[in-house]
């Protein structure tokens, strides 16, 4: 081989195998920088400073700081991490820099209010930042459609939630669950058809794979729970008509309470379980659901209710 | 051999076109930084003199690297040095890399003496050193990293671009390797084949995120070792593609 | 001289350059058709041809900075991209740049590591070169402070510092006065007293004729004659010079259509060699005393019109002629 030839191949075996290795070094690294930070806060400047350095680039900027925003939970999320202190700050950042980001706005009212381990934990900090994003977007809906998510679900009150949701359905283009939800609130019914509701709007109103993923999560609990309600009435029933509770599903067929196997909405039957409780076979792939847990039951630290959870076992 | 002497003498070109000099404006600015913080900002002086000593020998360096970086390859063809170079028992790949450690070599050198004129400042607000302070060196060696992988990136856009293309794409992919964990994050967002093209540019941009804690250190924060060998060995991986790239174009090219 | 020898110091297979011009799409434009050329050891072989004939890419192919379309060469024997070959070879390039941040010294000292030169002889045979080209007093001067002539110098003695045993040059004349120019054609015959094989370019006719062993003439990428000044101005008819007293320009001789010329007291004309006898005759006749008959030296300068002149031109000059 001349030795140019081997010069060339020498080179592009050396180029080849440094790319790759660049490549997979920089995974490792990926995986390494959150916990080699002995201190999980990484000094976020305020957003004032941030908006100075972005010499007018605040779109850019605020895309960039919503993009780690999402990271930042998303990672943490799928290590169980046990706080997520700087999400409702980069948000915060995200939006000062950019007002009309409602994409922020909906991820900070999914993910800032719940409490540990399903979202931040701090409603209060998800309310200023919703409210913020209602004085600079007064014709968005779904800002308000939020406040009272956030209301309703986490602070539990009632009242400014419905307040919200009507303020909602008075936008042209809401969604027309706002009215109804709106009423339902002034009611004070609490049932799960308001929260179905509230969840609907939240999965249709949304583009994001993480607020679909978690609203769907929680409308499949709403199911178990209606499910396992109806269900355990029929096993009490049963009690009643027979004097002790039913073994299997088949009992309850053959005294033509319920006709077939009743399915759980991730594709399992239901079990019975002793005295006539209803239970679901695979509760770590239903969270949030309220009913039908067997005894025991541990949830795990990490709840699965983003994307990323479905292709983790 | 001839590697050596090809560093040797990229060095000491270096030196002679006065680019030691920038040392001076780097230690006037450190002066007046030091002695402007004392009365301006309370407790906070050691911060402000960290973060902005290390900005500052960041972003000379990088300014000095592509400076020197673009004409490297370009300046020897277009002036004909190079002629009288490669007509004799030198590879022309030993060029390429001769050149490379001439240049990090280079860098080397001025980022010391800045070093020496920041730890100086750090000692005048602070009146003493305290152990977190060590840190600071960490800091310093990720920059040198930095400038390792920019040099090798300049090179090799200077083996077959003019100097001002090599200049723009060299400042372009620092700019981009800065924020290359955001663009790593876009990239998880997107979908079907924009996914891959998005991520596997993502992926073969330099990545400067994890090389910079000049933050962590400025709050006196320090960083595991296995970081600091993931970031050594990426370093290193890295520019030694992007050499081997030189190396493959240079290798092949006509002199006209 | 050296009798023949057993291997040709420069042997060229056949080398071949097409150029391929333009951005988006790529015109062939061709800068030397296949050459076939072999130059013995010991001795002073020219390269000539006006500008642009193909002379440089020749040169740049022959040491690996321009890779050839097709053909191969070998310099003593050995491939092109070899190093062992590389270190014994010099070669000046037309124009020369240099460092010129470092000094004489530092250049030579540098180019002296490069080839090999051991670490304990250089600092004798880089002071041996600068005494040489005459560079002494200027070893300590950076080189953005050198003279053209100093720089043509110091070029030389980068080729040579290394003792290899075939130099190139390319157009090493250029840009120096009368006594820079004798200086270099004395050194290049001290290199062939050495035994060394020397290869250079050039449109300087004169000095290729006084210094050559053999010379190749090539115009627009060909090459159009090769072999001693001897036999290529053999092939070429020779001419006299006659010179008689007297103004007077008989009515046959002008009728000859010969170059004439009266100056003072006597008139000269030059004719073919198989005219002479004609002309002495019409000056016998006419009585007209004759001072000189001189045989013209054909230089090769009307040779290499002949050659270099492009076809169906005649008789014109080709361009670049010094």
């Amino acid at each position: 081989m001349t030795r140019t030839a081997k010069v060339t191949l020498s080179a592009s075996l050396l180029l080849a195998l440094c790319t790759a290795t660049s490549v997979l070094l920089l995974r490792h690294v990926d995986q390494v920088r959150p916990t080699a930070t002995l201190d999980e806060v990484l000094y976020l400047p305020s957003p004032k400073i941030v908006k100075r350095l972005s010499l007018g680039y605040d779109g850019l900027m605020a895309d960039i700081y919503w993009t780690r925003a999402v990271q930042y939970f998303g990672g943490g999320h799928s290590q169980g991490a046990t706080e997520f202190k700087l999400l409702a700050p980069l948000l915060e950042i995200a939006t000062t820099l950019d007002p009309h980001l409602i994409a922020a706005y909906d991820f900070g009212a999914n993910f800032t209010a719940p409490p540990l381990p399903n979202g931040a934990g701090e409603p209060e900090k998800a309310i200023a930042l919703t409210e913020f994003g209602i004085r600079n977007n007064p014709n968005e809906w779904r800002l308000y459609s939020n406040l009272g998510f956030i209301y309703y679900l986490e602070m539990k009150d009632k009242a400014k939630a419905a307040d919200a949701f009507f303020h909602a359905s008075k936008i042209p283009g809401a969604h027309p669950f706002m009215i109804l939800v709106a009423g339902r609130m002034a009611e004070h019914t609490d049932d799960l058809e308001t929260a179905r509701m509230i969840w609907e709007t939240a999965y249709e109103s949304s583009k994001q794979p993480e607020i679909r993923a978690n609203a769907g999560a929680h409308l499949r609990a709403i199911v178990v729970d209606e499910d396992v309600t109806a269900l355990e009435t029929l096993t009490a029933k049963y009690k009643d008509l027979t004097g002790h509770f039913p073994a299997h599903f088949s009992d309850l067929e053959a005294a033509g309470l319920m006709r077939g196997t009743p399915i759980d909405p991730i594709g399992h039957p239901y079990k019975l379980g002793a005295e006539g409780r209803v239970e679901v076979v695979d509760p770590d792939n239903l969270p949030f659901i309220q009913k039908g847990m067997p005894p025991g039951y541990v949830p795990p630290a990490k709840p699965k209710f983003l994307p990323s959870d479905a292709s983790a076992k | 051999m001839n590697i050596w002497h090809i560093a040797r003498n990229t060095f000491r070109e270096a030196v002679r076109d006065r680019v030691l000099y920038n040392l001076i404006a780097f230690a006037v600015l450190m002066s007046g930084a030091a002695v402007l913080v004392g009365q301006i900002s309370f407790g906070i002086e050691r911060l402000v003199v960290v973060n902005l000593g290390l900005t500052a020998i960041s972003l000379f360096g990088i300014v000095i690297a592509i400076f020197i970086g673009i004409g490297l390859v370009s300046k020897e063809i277009e002036k004909r040095t190079l002629y009288t170079v490669l007509s004799r028992p030198v590879q022309r790949w030993e060029f390429i890399v001769g050149k490379f450690f001439g240049l990090a070599g280079t860098l080397v050198v001025n980022t010391f003496f800045m070093a020496l004129g920041v730890f100086a400042a750090l000692l005048y607000v602070a009146h003493a050193f305290h152990k977190p302070d060590a840190w600071i060196l960490v800091a310093l060696y990720f920059i040198i990293l930095e400038f390792v992988i920019i040099t090798s990136l300049t090179l090799l856009f200077s083996s077959f671009a003019s100097p001002i293309m090599a200049a723009i794409f060299s400042f372009a992919l620092f700019v981009i390797g800065t924020f290359a964990e955001d663009l790593r994050g876009f990239a998880a967002m997107t979908h079907g084949a924009e996914r891959w093209l998005a991520t596997g540019m993502a992926y073969l941009v330099p990545n400067f995120s994890a090389l910079n804690i000049i933050s962590l250190v400025a709050h006196e924060q320090g960083v595991a070792g296995s970081l600091i060998f993931y970031n050594t060995a990426y370093a290193m991986f890295y520019a030694a593609m992007a050499i081997s790239g030189a190396v493959l174009i240079f290798q092949h090219r006509n002199l006209k | 001289m050296t009798a023949a020898n057993h291997m040709p110091s420069i042997e060229i297979l056949g080398l071949e350059k097409t150029y391929q011009v333009g951005f988006w799409r790529k015109r062939p434009k061709l800068a030397l058709k296949p050459l076939h050329l072999t130059v013995n050891e010991g001795e002073i072989f020219g390269f000539l041809g006006p500008n642009g004939a193909g002379k440089t890419t020749t040169l740049k192919m022959l040491m690996g900075l321009v890779f050839p379309t097709s053909g191969a060469a070998r310099i003593l024997g050995m491939q092109l991209d070899d190093p062992r070959m590389k270190a014994q070879i010099g070669f000046l390039p037309e124009q020369p740049y240099f460092y010129d941040y470092l000094t004489g010294r530092e250049l030579l000292n540098y180019y002296a590591q490069l080839s090999g030169v051991a670490a304990k002889d250089r600092t004798r045979r880089v002071g041996e070169m600068l005494e040489r080209v005459g560079l002494k007093d200027a070893a300590n001067l950076q080189l953005r402070k050198f003279s053209k002539g100093m720089l043509q110098r110091v070029g030389i003695a980068q080729a040579i510092l290394h003792d290899p045993k075939v130099v190139f040059f390319d157009e090493p004349m250029s840009g120096l006065d009368p006594m820079g120019r004798r200086e270099v054609r004395d050194l290049m015959e001290q290199l062939r007293q050495d035994g060394k094989t020397v290869f250079f370019s050039t449109h300087i006719l004169a000095d290729a004729e006084t210094l050559c062993d053999r010379v190749a003439i090539i115009n627009q990428g060909e090459l159009r004659g090769v072999g001693t000044v001897a036999d290529l101005t053999a092939s070429v008819q020779s001419k006299v010079e006659i010179v008689w007293s007297g103004t007077a320009l008989p009515v046959a001789i002008k009728s000859l259509h010969a170059e004439t010329k009266a100056s003072g007291e006597t008139t000269r004309v030059v004719v073919q060699e198989t005219q002479q006898d004609a002309v002495l005759e019409i000056l016998r006749r006419e009585h007209l005393r004759l001072i000189s008959v001189t045989p013209v030296r054909t230089s090769l300068e009307e040779y290499y019109v002949g050659r270099v002149t492009p076809p169906g031109a005649n008789g014109a000059k080709a361009g670049g002629l010094a």
